[in-house]
């Protein structure tokens, strides 16, 4: 697996050689630094532990601290895994944007904006009552019946109802890699990426 | 505009300029048409009633009336279809976007000309 950690910029959109305009998500990624290397002798599994974006010493933590120095890096914010990754590396090296080429097919992993308490129309599509007339008064936007009565006395596990929404981690499968700008870090995939600017993405292959 | 959008509008933008203009200027268009292999070049004059956008993907749209039908299109700046824009004449209006003129036809729908100011030795 290929794989950098990186922060959603926000986006834009692109034109082709023959004009074709795509819509695309301006993604910093990277460098990474790799802090842990895991092994199927030592952990039971192959992993790569990449760290991105830097934070202040005073915001970290003694065990941290130490294990960023064994990396001979600075404190960093974000601390991810990837399983079985495509090259080997060590401990101390970094990651660029280097990984990918344009053109390539990529997954992006993200978390989704936060919505709040949602009602069933929004959270799970219903379509509401449809008739403000017929008897029908301060209802438009309720669920419906949730079930039977007498039999089964219960409602049904898993029954879609009113709830939080949003802040799922999503993973968008195949979106191509529109264009890399190596000196600043910077890679446009097309099309929407989860989350709000500024959140953190996990770039894969 | 974010520094990092910023940055990324001017790598994508390019070298490519266009002579100044504003809603209400009358401006031909030379855009690039593409027929199977062939590509030829076509001219769209009217009245610029919109500018939108900033950047890369900054957008205008043009308005003219064609056999009494009016007929608009937009043109984003930065499409490699876009040949050149020449601007005609600018005109005097108060207002950034002349949704107003879909309304209009005929004598109603003329944009005065501005007048510059005389250069005096």
């Amino acid at each position: 697996m290929k794989g950098i950690i990186g922060k959603k910029i926000g986006m834009t959109s692109i034109f082709d050689a023959s004009g074709k305009q795509t819509a695309c998500t301006i993604i910093e990624a990277g460098p990474c630094v790799v802090t842990q290397v895991k092994t199927q002798d030592t952990d039971g599994y192959n992993a790569l532990q990449v760290a991105f974006g830097d934070k202040k010493e005073k915001h970290t933590i003694g065990a941290e601290k130490n294990h960023f120095a064994k990396a001979n890096t600075s404190a960093k914010k974000c601390v991810k895994e990837f399983r079985n990754y495509f090259e080997e590396k060590n401990i101390g090296d970094t990651i660029t944007v280097d990984i990918f080429a344009e053109g390539d097919k990529v997954d992006v992993v993200g978390t989704t904006k936060g919505k709040g308490f949602q009602g069933v129309v929004k959270r799970h599509g219903f379509s509401g009552v449809g008739e403000a007339s017929h008897g029908q008064h301060d209802r438009q936007r309720a669920p419906g019946s949730i079930g039977g009565s007498s039999y089964p006395s219960r409602v049904f596990k898993g029954m879609r109802m009113a709830g939080r929404m949003g802040q799922d981690r999503v993973k968008v499968k195949g979106l191509k890699v529109v264009k890399i700008f190596a000196d600043k870090n910077y890679i446009l995939v097309g099309g929407s990426v989860p989350g709000h600017d500024g959140s953190i993405v996990l770039i894969q292959k | 505009m974010n520094a990092a959008i910023a940055y990324v509008h001017e790598q994508l933008t390019g070298k490519k300029e266009f002579p100044k203009f504003k809603a209400g200027d009358n401006v031909t268009v030379n855009y690039k048409i593409i027929e199977g292999n062939k590509e030829r070049i076509q001219s769209f004059r009217g009245d610029v009633i919109k500018l939108q956008g900033e950047g890369a993907t900054a957008t205008f749209t043009v308005r003219k009336i064609s056999d009494g039908v009016g007929v608009e299109r937009l043109f984003p700046f930065f499409s490699p279809n876009v040949e050149s824009i020449i601007v005609n004449k600018s005109g005097r209006v108060r207002r950034a976007k002349l949704f107003y003129q879909r309304g209009r036809s005929g004598k109603s729908a003329r944009i005065q000309e501005k007048k510059r100011a005389i250069e005096t030795a």
